[in-house]
């Protein structure tokens, strides 16, 4: 009689605890990120397997993160904030974490560990840039090229890009100076490791401008992701700078006459950063969900869709073949050792320090 | 000066005109070849010769203008294959036509004969320029219906495309729009957000309009400019002042907030039109009807209401066509569980260059021509019924 008392006690308790929690939570969830393929990547790889654990949960998404910075400052004034979780690039967290837009994250408490348990801070090690950041994937901003455009001897240096006699045609840059100052200098001649250094005085600013003035006529502008792998597609351009999962999506995926120039490629991160001040259920669901999203075989999963390296250490050997075409994804990623020969190391801190002032002047010097 | 100068032109003449118009249509074949000089130059003196020589042959225009068809057709053809012979045959039926037109002087044929060659010139230039306007404001539109069409992922007309290749058509992008939660959300949204908007600016706008158009109403100039001011206030100032307002009385980011939203903006289209049709009404008729014991409702949905429908009706159409096409307001007032069309569109642009956006482009025009003409037709069969003529 106890005995069976007891175990309705612990049936019922059994009933409800899964219940009492998931009501803590709440079932909706409004995601933030960049659209197209690399959203596409993040349904598939972790939303669609986190709603099927967790049915009746609402996913709704708003693709704003281009402009995440802005409109979380507006929210903070408001005093209305309308998103859950927020994928941004690594600076742009590091800013909203300087102005106390996003939460501050304690890695190993929140995300999971490693199978073999190594913690979350060991496992992401120096990626983890900013306190508020859990970063996802490693992408690389790089140059493809049309390959029936450029002769018989396709672009193998960076440098190529600045040689007009060589490769005649327009090129795509993107409408900032990062990445743009850097590959000037170099191509100029200064060594990789005092790059910075020398763009750290006005001579070195004026020197790096005066190199792109030697292309400015032949280039294109561009500001969206998109624009490039269309502006290859069209042969507008010759060449030109975006994101390598665009380019590998372009050549893998549309089949498009589209080469890749791996030569200096600019690393950057991308990662989840929840907003400051969420109510206490929907940040119990974020945090349940961020847990899940990040763990290493999520991260795994999501390079089956696009070429982005995963950001933990424990997800690399998981990577597999693309997700539909079957084909390898390792020699696609960015960090592939073949692809990795001769990379550009950005600066976030000294980009952080300086990129008001240098905006400023690479927008003169581009109306000029 | 007699009237019978519509007698054959000179070879002179014929060639100087010809000349303007080989220039004119060489400037843009010129300039998708890469050089617009060139395309001028060879463009007019093409046209020159062919004038000059075809002039003292009026007798055989019809073989004649054949040939010049058939020879730009073959010309075309030669330089790049189906598409181009197309484009060939169209300025070769254009230059036959265009070249006897002028020979035989049948361009003055419908105009008065004692107006003066500068005249004359006068009335063709002001023709050419309607033209040109209107294929300045058409063209965009057209250029996107065939590239909704692309079997590609780009905005890109393939090789397949200009060949007329089936293989480089394809319906995937309709399929996507039909097929794609994001797209088919986005539709549901517009459609539960542009009636509401619109049902709103039309009792409002109307209710003001009638109110405003009173002559004892103290104030009406100013409230009038209040009303209207949405119009003329930049939208994203509009936008991010309801943003903040919204978000304090909680109704940032909920249906009701963006529908209250496009409202307000809609109200001042339905208070324009529907003042411009009370200049006309007689107000001596609401009186009449009031003598005849009717009371004010009454009066104003038997009596006022079908004689100021055609204004209504259009200013709601003005109202929807503003929710339905509003992108800014939206961005700020709603959230993602309200996003529109136009912000699915305008958030594909930019991460995502996808066709599909051109489908839906394409099919959002034909509804709005369906929509438009179905309108007109209403709007002249009412006037017919009730004797008026339509204008």
């Amino acid at each position: 009689m106890k005995l069976s008392k007891l175990s309705v006690l612990v049936a019922t308790t059994a009933l409800c605890a899964p219940a009492a929690f998931a009501e803590e939570m709440a079932n909706e969830m409004t995601l933030v990120s960049w659209g197209g393929a690399y959203q596409a990547s993040q349904v598939k790889a972790y939303v669609e397997p986190y709603l099927e654990m967790n049915p009746g949960l609402k996913v709704i998404w708003d693709e704003s993160s281009a402009e995440a910075t802005a409109k979380m400052r507006a929210m903070a004034e408001a005093g209305n904030i309308t998103w859950d979780l927020v994928d941004a690039v690594a600076s742009d967290a590091m800013r909203m974490c300087d102005e106390g837009l996003i939460e501050e994250i304690d890695h190993d408490a929140v995300l999971a560990p490693a199978p073999d348990g190594t913690p979350p801070s060991e496992d992401f090690g120096e990626l983890l840039v900013s306190d508020c950041f859990v970063p996802q994937i490693v992408y690389s901003t790089t140059f493809g090229y049309r390959t029936d455009l450029v002769g018989d001897t396709p672009p193998t240096s960076v440098c190529d890009v600045f040689d007009l006699e060589k490769y005649p045609g327009k090129r795509a840059l993107q409408k900032r100076p990062i990445d743009n100052m850097e590959w000037a200098l170099y191509c100029d001649g200064v060594a990789k490791d005092e790059i910075y250094d020398v763009l750290s005085t006005p001579e070195g600013v004026d020197r790096a401008l005066a190199k792109l003035d030697t292309i400015k006529d032949q280039v294109v502008w561009w500001t969206a992701g998109a624009e490039t792998p269309q502006l290859l597609a069209d042969g507008e351009v010759v060449m030109g700078s975006t994101f390598n999962g665009r380019l590998f999506s372009a050549i893998a995926e549309q089949g498009q006459p589209i080469g890749m120039l791996w030569d200096m490629q600019s690393f950057d991160l991308d990662g989840w950063v929840v907003p400051a001040g969420l109510p206490a259920d929907r940040k119990a669901r974020v945090m349940d969900f961020l847990k899940f999203a990040t763990d290493t075989q999520r991260l795994a999963d999501q390079a089956k869709y696009i070429s982005y390296g995963p950001a933990r250490k424990s997800s690399a050997p998981l990577v597999g073949k693309h997700a539909e075409l079957g084909i390898d994804m390792a020699p696609h990623m960015p960090t592939d050792p073949a692809n990795a020969t001769n990379v550009h190391v950005y600066d976030y801190e000294w980009w952080a320090d300086n990129r008001d002032d240098l905006d400023a002047k690479f927008q003169a010097w581009l109306a000029k | 000066m007699t009237i019978t100068n519509v007698q054959p032109q000179t070879p002179g003449f014929v060639a100087a005109v010809s000349a303007a118009a080989g220039a004119f249509f060489g400037l843009f074949v010129g300039t998708a070849q890469g050089s617009g000089l060139m395309g001028v130059i060879i463009g007019a003196v093409l046209l020159a010769a062919m004038g000059f020589v075809l002039t003292g042959m009026t007798d055989k225009e019809k073989p004649l203008r054949w040939i010049v068809f058939a020879a730009f057709l073959v010309a075309g053809y030669a330089m790049g294959g189906f598409s181009v012979a197309l484009v060939g045959a169209l300025f070769g039926w254009f230059a036959g036509w265009f070249i006897f037109w002028l020979a035989t002087s049948r361009y003055r044929m419908h105009l008065a004969p004692y107006l003066t060659p500068g005249q004359v010139l006068w009335h063709y230039t002001f023709r050419v320029i309607c033209g040109a306007i209107f294929v300045f404001l058409i063209t965009p539109i057209l250029v996107v219906m065939p590239l909704s069409f692309n079997a590609q992922d780009f905005f890109t007309f393939t090789p397949e495309m200009l060949r007329f290749d089936p293989a480089g058509y394809s319906l995937k992008h309709y399929e996507d729009f039909f097929n794609n939660p994001d797209w088919q959300q986005a539709l549901w949204n517009s459609l539960k957000i542009a009636p509401m908007a619109t049902l709103l600016s039309v009792s409002f706008g109307t209710l003001a309009a009638i109110g405003l158009s009173q002559p004892h109403v103290p104030f009406r100039r100013p409230i009038m400019a209040i009303l209207i001011s949405p119009m003329i206030v930049p939208l994203i100032i509009s936008a991010a002042g309801m943003y903040f307002f919204y978000s304090r009385i909680g109704l940032q980011g909920t249906y009701f907030g963006v529908v209250l939203a496009h409202a307000a903006l809609g109200i001042p289209f339905v208070i324009i039109t529907v003042t411009a049709t009370l200049v006309g009404f007689d107000q001596s008729l609401t009186r009449a009807a009031a003598n005849m014991g009717a009371g004010p409702v009454t009066t104003f949905f038997r009596v006022q209401m079908p004689l100021i429908l055609p204004g209504v009706i259009s200013g709601a159409l003005f109202a929807f066509i503003t929710s339905f096409d509003e992108v800014v307001v939206v961005l700020f007032v709603g959230s993602a569980g309200q996003k529109t069309l136009p912000w699915q569109m305008f958030t594909g642009l930019r991460e995502q260059i996808s066709p599909t956006i051109l489908a839906v482009a394409t099919l959002l025009v034909a509804i709005s021509i369906v929509l438009l003409t179905t309108v007109e037709m209403l709007r002249r069969r009412s006037e017919r019924l009730r004797g008026m003529t339509p204008s």
